[in-house]
């Protein structure tokens, strides 16, 4: 099956969903599929500094969280536009972006992982000390966002609205890793030294990947709240982050639709894992055991993996 | 009363301060021989917590408990270190991320299958149960006191093992050039075990030290390994200096600032916008104080060469 043709097929069961769903009296997967969109947003906003530019954030669930706020916080003001929340994410998402951006990418490899790590929690905690919005509790939203005519509180709209959001970015990340830019990452990631001889400055470059990718991830939280109705700290615990680096490694890395693919076996497996077993999280984390140990290039990657150093 | 305060204040951020160093020595000793990013290592320190109440239970003394904790922690550690993360020293940090995220999540439901998901409470041991008058009229927990104490004790030790004894030397070798102390003959499969079990076993030490202060409860390693990782980040990633003094850095940051942050707001800001920002910022504080090492030092403050 040509590349095309897998494309059409994706598009076409998304579009389909809905009908099957109503079809089957299963309103319930309508709203996990909205869930694995939301969270293929934030995976696939990941895998491009991740996957492209070799930065391993694990602290990616703040910008869920920048999200879900700038929706909590306008609704329990009164403001339900979901275009404000949206812009406001963007904007506060990319700012803290950049902020914590220039520090972090000052290190590189392991120290790069913990200060990501170290500047989620900073955010978790200051959320956590929001008290006017729900603190530690975090808050429930009693209004549901409005689009123009669109109402996002409908599940069947907030799934298209999801996957609106999910396509375009796919194609901007696409268009992105495709161009310039994308090459310079990751000629960057390969060899930085190289490409700094060749006249780049790769850190502009890896902070502008940086501040895309977390105003991106910054509209899932948008849509993670829309979704839940609800938004608290604990969107942007640190096991979120992790939890996002499973996905973007499971799908396979620098793939951006591999993100997609693991977004959507990591939600379905714990779903259908907690089905089986209270304690499911002894298999899962087994689980990701064994696929660090066996599988070098993700679930993409299970096939065509060969023994050997890399 | 201020410089009571500030007296006691000082005391509990060198008690955390020591348990930072406790969890960061290992940790960094385990990255800087083994290229290996450990996230687990907060989950250790729960075990070492788990076993300590568990032990606890069985002997009624707190010392046997300690002991029990430590030497089980170090070979559930040797155990872990064979079986799940030999394959990855070799290997992209990513994978390392994964597998030791998988080990969290694994342990934590692992305590919670054994143990049930209520928090388990240790007493202090009798015999350090009462208050210390550090200055006349200033009384202070004996216990804190003793782990002051320990932390102390054990830094030294570390010191002399590292600096003094083969094993100590076989680690800074290893440290500074992992081939070549491999080409001169020395089983590094065994130092590598016997450095992760060492680390697991400080671990261990902090957790079950831990054990009566805190509640002992699934995912309790968490909060304190984000802390270790700032403290390594700050002092220097590979360097048991730097734990040192990011370890006492960070406890005293983190501690004074709680303490004091929130009423020198006062004096500035309105009561209403210094109680909404006096605790956010002094929750921030310690992540604001990496920010500033790392932008001066990116390489922390006691950076060592890691081959």
């Amino acid at each position: 099956m040509d590349r095309r043709a897998t494309w059409l097929l994706a598009l076409l069961a998304a579009g389909l969903l809905p009908l099957a769903t109503d079809a089957l009296g299963q309103p319930y997967y309508l709203a996990f599929a909205t869930r694995i969109a939301v969270f293929a947003i934030a995976a696939l906003a990941l895998d491009l500094v991740l996957g492209y530019g070799g930065l391993v954030s694990l602290g990616h669930a703040a910008f869920l969280g920048i999200g879900a706020y700038s929706v909590g916080i306008w609704s329990s003001h009164g403001v339900t536009s979901a275009a404000v929340h949206w812009a406001t994410a963007l904007a506060v998402g990319a700012c803290y972006a950049a902020a914590t951006g220039i520090v972090a990418l000052r290190t590189t490899g392991v120290a790069f992982i913990m200060i990501t790590l170290a500047f989620g929690q900073m955010l978790f905690f200051l959320a956590v000390s929001l008290k006017a919005y729900g603190g530690d509790d975090g808050m429930t939203l009693w209004q549901g966002a409005r689009l123009g005519p669109l109402d996002l509180a409908d599940d069947r709209t907030l799934y298209w609205v999801a996957l609106a959001w999910l396509a375009a970015f796919l194609a901007l990340g696409r268009r992105l890793v495709a161009a310039r830019f994308g090459l310079v990452l990751r000629g960057a990631k390969s060899n930085e030294r190289r490409m700094r001889a060749l006249g780049f400055t790769p850190t502009r470059h890896r902070l502008a990947a940086y501040v895309l990718s977390g105003a991106m991830a910054s509209i899932a939280g948008c849509l993670l709240a829309h979704a839940t109705d609800f938004v608290s700290p604990s969107y942007m615990g640190w096991q979120r982050s992790g939890e996002l680096v499973v996905m973007v490694v499971l799908g396979g890395l620098a793939t951006l639709h591999g993100a997609i693919i693991g977004a959507a076996v990591l939600l379905a497996l714990e779903e259908a894992l907690a089905g089986l077993t209270v304690h499911w999280m002894l298999i899962l984390g087994a689980v990701l055991v064994v696929v660090a140990n066996v599988s070098r290039r993700g679930l993409l990657g299970l096939g065509a993996t060969s023994r050997g150093p890399r | 009363m201020d410089t009571i305060l500030i007296l006691t204040q000082a005391l509990n951020g060198l008690q955390l301060g020591v348990m930072l160093f406790l969890m960061a020595a290992g940790l960094t000793l385990v990255f800087g021989i083994m290229n290996l990013i450990n996230l687990a290592h907060g989950a250790l320190y729960m075990a070492g917590a788990y076993l300590a109440a568990a032990a606890y239970g069985w002997t009624g003394s707190f010392l046997a408990a300690v002991a029990l904790a430590v030497a089980g922690t170090a070979a559930l550690g040797a155990a872990i270190e064979l079986a799940a993360l030999r394959g990855l020293y070799r290997r992209d940090h990513l994978d390392q991320v994964l597998a030791t995220f998988g080990l969290i999540l694994f342990l934590n439901e692992a305590a919670r299958l054994v143990w049930g998901p209520a928090a388990l409470f240790v007493p202090v041991p009798a015999a350090l149960a009462h208050t210390v008058a550090i200055l006349p009229g200033v009384p202070y927990p004996a216990y804190r006191l003793a782990i002051i104490a320990v932390g102390v004790a054990v830094a030294g030790g570390l010191y002399l093992l590292i600096a003094r004894t083969r094993l100590g030397m076989l680690i800074r070798a290893g440290a500074s050039n992992r081939t070549m102390v491999a080409a001169l003959g020395v089983d590094v499969g065994l130092l590598y075990t016997a450095v992760f079990a060492l680390g697991a076993g400080l671990a261990a030490l902090a957790g079950a030290m831990a054990a009566p202060i805190l509640s002992v409860e699934p995912g309790m390693g968490e909060p304190i390994l984000i802390l270790t990782l700032v403290v390594i980040v700050v002092g220097g990633i590979g360097s048991i200096r730097g734990a040192f003094a990011g370890a006492l850095l960070i406890g005293c940051v983190d501690t004074i600032g709680r303490a004091f942050l929130p009423s020198m707001l006062r004096a500035v800001l309105a009561p209403s916008a210094s109680a909404a920002v006096g605790p956010a910022l002094a929750s921030m504080l310690i992540y604001l104080t990496m920010a500033v090492v790392l932008a001066l030092r990116p390489r922390g403050l006691f950076a060592a060469r890691t081959g």
